[in-house]
């Protein structure tokens, strides 16, 4: 493995007695896609924060770059590119100019920053708002128009905080796309997110993180293979029935979550346990037959759902 | 395109940290003054017509009724219009001073919170709460300079020293606007603080420094409030500048020490306030 960019050992942040981020450890490799999984408050923002040099750590350490960000925070940052989970754009500067004025905090030279707004403003497909004012954009402009800041000093880690998290499907979808671009050209990405689908898409790895401890680790194929069936049969009693049926099917599948508005049965073969159900003169609602998915993996280790 | 990822990864690499370090709090100024233009029209319409309307109103108007000269402490005496004008400039900085010190705080946390994003860029809290201070300064001393003018046109300055006067009401301004600032920038909820800030705090502070008639003229139990009122140090300075107000030397000096003292102490507080805030 090649000198990982971003290294973390029993990184720890206290707030009191409350431990936001509790004791991780992790790497990150260079030009890697890298996610942290978790419900909200699982500590993942703090953990960004710490990664991004604005949020001193507790104890445990943590290297940036090769840099330790409690010296040399601003150099950290100057590689950096952050696209926090609450947009934080000038609403009193138009479009462009917050780009432009962004650069500036790097000690860019305005030429090159005036030349490197327009090809951002083109990555972000917001050429024709370039004088629009930040308040007019839709979210998911606003969304990019940050990505396109986080940018602007050709930053060699990109941090993510929740990117989508709010957004219509096809603006996720868009944003998805702009952010496997710059994968594929080699930018290490760090996100944070409690979308399984966004991680699954974007992440060549994953740290499941819960009450600011890790839980798993892997890439999202081998974490669903390792805490997980293939599949998933859904079924749906009612909410009043599911507990009672649950107990009759206690031997289904490899294993049984019971939710309050459905029951999952894992299993490598759904449609063999649905047919079951159904001999056994149990027939529910509704079905549906699923492949597993990294909340599976989540609900798995946690006893919870990720988005609450 | 190359956005990001395109130059060579080097471990340990410092160099982008060295221009932002020095020059960051110009950066966060400029930035400041950049938001200042939306309300540009405003600012050139109040630092024009504030003197216009208040020179006019008190040192011609009030003048009127108030015929009498007002002492000078060396026997001779200047008419109201002159005794007013160094006031009436003070407090002008110290409204300026009172805007920039409040709400820029406010939204820079919470409202549209740019400060998170700078300090995600290579900026400090330090650097931002100097270059808030920069930027305040931006306003305060043309306001002051227009001021002035006016003031020379209303023939209001005796002598060629009072132009000093520019630079002792922005020095007025500067103190209580980081005093305020190391307020405003902890407030976490807007309950009414800023607004209280000004009716309880700036209003009554006009009322109590001398502004409009001589401090030694309330009783002697109220005039404390003049004494700790930067504003009322600023008063006095500019008429020694202006009109050669008689007072002991120690004094004057003492005017100079308090003010520059609470700007010390308010520049201080505000940059550990804004650099604790931003660490959580």
């Amino acid at each position: 493995m090649p000198v990982p960019v971003i290294t973390a050992s029993s990184l720890t942040k206290r707030y009191k007695d409350f431990a936001a981020v509790d004791g991780l450890s992790f790497e990150v490799a260079p030009g890697e896609s890298f996610g942290l999984l978790g419900p909200n408050g699982a500590g993942k923002s703090t953990t960004m924060r710490m990664v991004g040099a604005v949020s001193t750590r507790t104890s445990g350490e943590l290297s940036i770059l090769g840099l330790d960000p409690n010296s040399h925070g601003p150099e950290i940052r100057s590689q950096l590119g952050v696209v926090p989970q609450q947009d934080n754009l000038d609403m009193e500067l138009r479009v462009r100019d917050n780009l432009i004025v962004y650069g500036c905090y790097f000690g860019i030279p305005r030429a090159v920053i005036a030349k490197k707004a327009d090809e951002l403003l083109e990555f972000a497909q917001l050429s024709d708002r370039a004088k629009s004012k930040v308040d007019d954009l839709s979210g998911g402009m606003k969304r990019r128009l940050t990505i396109a800041r986080a940018l602007v000093n050709e930053p060699k880690i990109l941090l993510l905080d929740e990117p989508t998290t709010g957004l219509d499907p096809q603006a996720r979808h868009i944003l998805w796309d702009r952010l496997f671009r710059l994968k594929e050209q080699g930018t290490t990405l760090v996100l944070t997110t409690h979308y399984m689908d966004e991680a699954e898409q974007l992440c060549d790895r994953i740290v499941v993180v819960d009450k600011g401890t890790i839980m798993a680790e892997g890439s999202p194929a081998s974490l669903i293979r390792d805490h997980s069936s293939r599949e998933v049969l859904e079924v749906r009693f009612g909410s009043d029935r599911n507990a009672e049926v649950a107990e009759k099917i206690t031997g289904a599948g490899e294993r049984i979550e019971v939710l309050p508005d459905r029951i999952l049965i894992y299993s490598a073969d759904g449609e063999a346990e649905l047919v079951k159900l159904t001999e056994a003169g149990l027939n529910p609602i509704t079905s549906l037959v699923r492949r597993s998915s990294l909340e599976d993996v989540f609900l798995r280790l946690t006893g919870r759902s990720l988005v609450e | 395109m190359t956005a990001a990822g395109s130059s060579a990864l080097r471990m340990g690499d410092t160099s982008g940290g060295v221009k932002p370090r020095r020059y960051g709090s110009w950066y966060v100024a400029e930035h400041r003054i950049r938001g200042m233009r939306s309300y540009l029209q405003t600012i050139i319409a109040t630092s024009l017509g504030n003197p216009l309307v208040y020179l006019f109103a008190l040192g011609v108007g009030l003048a009127s009724l108030v015929d009498q000269q007002v002492s000078t402490g060396a026997g001779g005496g200047v008419s109201y219009l002159t005794f007013v004008a160094p006031a009436l400039l003070a407090s002008a900085a110290v409204t300026v001073a009172a805007e920039e010190s409040t709400y820029p705080m406010m939204m820079g946390f919470k409202w549209n919170p740019i400060f998170l994003g700078m300090n995600a860029a290579p900026i400090s809290g330090n650097q931002i709460a100097n270059g808030m201070v920069i930027a305040m300064m931006v306003r305060i001393v043309p306001t002051c300079a227009i001021y002035f003018a006016v003031m020379i046109l209303f023939g209001a300055v005796p002598l060629p020293l009072g132009v000093l006067g520019i630079l002792t009401s922005s020095l007025t301004g500067l103190a209580i606007g980081v005093i305020i600032m190391s307020y405003t920038s902890r407030i976490e909820e807007d309950k009414g603080q800023m607004a209280f800030i000004m009716r309880f705090g700036i209003t009554p502070m006009f009322l109590f420094s001398g502004t409009f008639f001589p401090l030694t003229q309330l009783p002697i139990y109220l005039q404390w409030i003049g004494w700790i009122s930067p504003l009322w140090h600023g008063t006095e300075l500019g008429r020694v500048l202006s009109y050669a107000l008689v007072e002991p030397p120690w004094l004057t000096i003492a005017h100079v020490v308090y003010l520059v003292g609470l700007t010390v102490v308010g520049v201080r507080i505000t940059q550990n306030v804004v650099t604790r805030r931003l660490n959580k």
